[in-house]
């Protein structure tokens, strides 16, 4: 049974990852509005219909169930586990696009953590103050040259564009934990299959209860704050100052928005 | 006489050259004040048991009397418009921009005893002297996780005082942010319709 549920989540990032894949090929790197980037709206928006109740009735329970049963420092410790293994991907993202100096942040991060941590479960490289780099297979695609669109809402997981569809999916199947078990024991494999699942649940629990009631629509408030977000990291906006049209009377005078060399310096320590 | 003269033009003129850059002192510096009212509110929230608990008459005075004043909502709001503003007809405006300052307020006072083990490390500004239009970086650091970058867009307005219109935190900025979800909800109901959804949002949850 518990093999079967596995399996099933394994076949669901199948499926996922082969839908990004088609929908990224698809997709074309203009700019535009945030409606430009949504152009699966009415799609999207059924999904996050579907993914409310699941998070509320389902995702939270669960959550809550493995707060009561798993003291803090062990969910920590769960945590910190599948953070090494982020940090490890974050590293070979950082390598392939050239930032040497995130990726050896983050492969020392991976050092420290692995063979003194063990194996991930203690992060004593934050503690050493070692930042991580954040990077994803999400943003080297997009360093090589890959649009974002379309984005995508997909129940549970959250708001993605198929562009980090196909990095998670990647990620997830490039498992160092399922490269290293194999079919050995399934029984391990499986468990931390469950508590990664768990892990991220907790995760979109938390984010959507920060998120709480801000927008005057939460599935346009997520994509906005989502696109952004990610435009960000991947170097793809100028963040500029915002600038009022021309036209405007209003008292203050506004300079031409430049991006200045702190923005730069900004965007690589994110 | 002629040197008299001299120094009775130059004098006055001397001590209006000095005393002007002395004047533009007083103004105080963009990253100055965001660390000063940030330093301000933390210490209340770190200090205050009522904050603490959450009570909302306490925490709606703190942010009357601490914060809200260094924000231009009007400002936040014609930028969130964008075209639409224009419009707007001017009661329309007023009415906006209270209502977006009641929701910014509503959303954000449930948040502030989030804050009291963060700390802000607020970068010392490049900037022009005259510049009018600047963008404030900050860090804000809580412990045991990642520090998250907050960056603050203030403006001069016309009273000498730093006023902030965007609050980017970690790219996020929070105008355009509700940029789409203006023109969202213009084009379903035009002004009154926005005006409509946002009066319903700040009466329908509790404060």
């Amino acid at each position: 049974m518990k093999r079967a549920i596995s399996e099933m989540f394994r076949g669901c990032f199948a499926l996922a990852f082969v839908f990004a894949t088609l929908l990224t090929l698809g997709g074309c790197a203009t700019t535009g509005t945030a409606e430009g980037d949504d152009p699966l709206e009415p799609l999207n928006r059924t999904m996050y219909a579907i993914h409310q109740p699941l998070e509320n009735y389902v995702a939270r329970p669960v959550v809550e169930v493995y707060e009561v049963i798993v003291p803090g420092i062990g969910r920590a410790i769960i945590n910190n586990f599948f953070r090494n293994i982020d940090d490890l991907f974050s590293g070979i993202s950082g390598l392939l696009q050239g930032k040497f100096d995130k990726a050896g942040h983050d492969f020392g991060r991976v050092i420290i953590n692995t063979g003194f941590g063990l194996g991930g479960l203690i992060d004593f490289a934050s503690d050493a103050e070692i930042p991580r780099g954040g990077e994803d297979l999400g943003l080297l695609l997009a360093h090589w040259g890959v649009g974002p669109r379309p984005y995508l809402f997909v129940p549970l997981l959250g708001p993605m564009t198929a562009r980090d569809g196909v990095g998670m999916a990647a990620r997830f199947y490039a498992s160092p934990v399922d490269l290293a078990l194999g079919n050995n024991n399934v029984a391990l494999r499986n468990t931390l299959w469950g508590l990664g699942t768990v892990d991220l649940m907790a995760t979109g629990v938390y984010a959507s209860d920060l998120l709480g009631d801000i927008g005057l629509d939460s599935y346009t408030f997520i994509r906005g704050a989502y696109l952004q977000r990610r435009a960000y990291l991947s170097g793809e906006t100028k963040f500029g100052r915002l600038e009022l049209d021309e036209d405007y009377d209003d008292g203050y005078s506004v300079p031409p928005p430049s991006e200045t060399s702190q923005d730069k310096q900004e965007r690589r320590e994110p | 006489m002629n040197k008299r003269f001299f120094l009775a033009i130059t004098v006055p003129l001397i001590a209006v050259w000095t005393a002007f850059p002395l004047a533009a002192q007083t103004v105080e510096a963009p990253d100055a004040q965001i660390k000063r009212v940030a330093d301000e509110v933390l210490a209340i929230v770190r200090s205050d048991a009522k904050v603490q608990a959450g009570d909302p008459a306490r925490v709606r005075e703190v942010l009357d009397e601490k914060l809200l004043p260094h924000f231009d909502f009007r400002r936040m709001v014609m930028l969130a418009m964008g075209r639409n503003w224009r419009q707007a007809t001017p009661e329309q405006q007023n009415a906006l921009v209270e209502q977006f300052r009641t929701l910014l307020v509503r959303t954000y006072s449930g948040a502030l005893a989030q804050f009291r083990d963060d700390t802000i490390n607020v970068r010392p500004l490049r900037a022009a002297a005259d510049a009018k239009d600047v963008t404030v970086y900050s860090e804000v650091i809580k412990p045991g996780t990642t520090p998250i970058s907050v960056n603050y867009s203030l403006v001069l307005s016309s009273d000498g005082k730093w006023r902030c219109y965007d609050v980017i935190v970690g790219g996020v900025s929070l105008v355009t942010n509700y940029r789409d979800e203006f023109n969202q909800q213009i084009k379903i109901g035009g002004v009154e319709g926005l005006l409509k959804t946002l009066a319903a949002k700040n009466k329908g949850a509790t404060p």
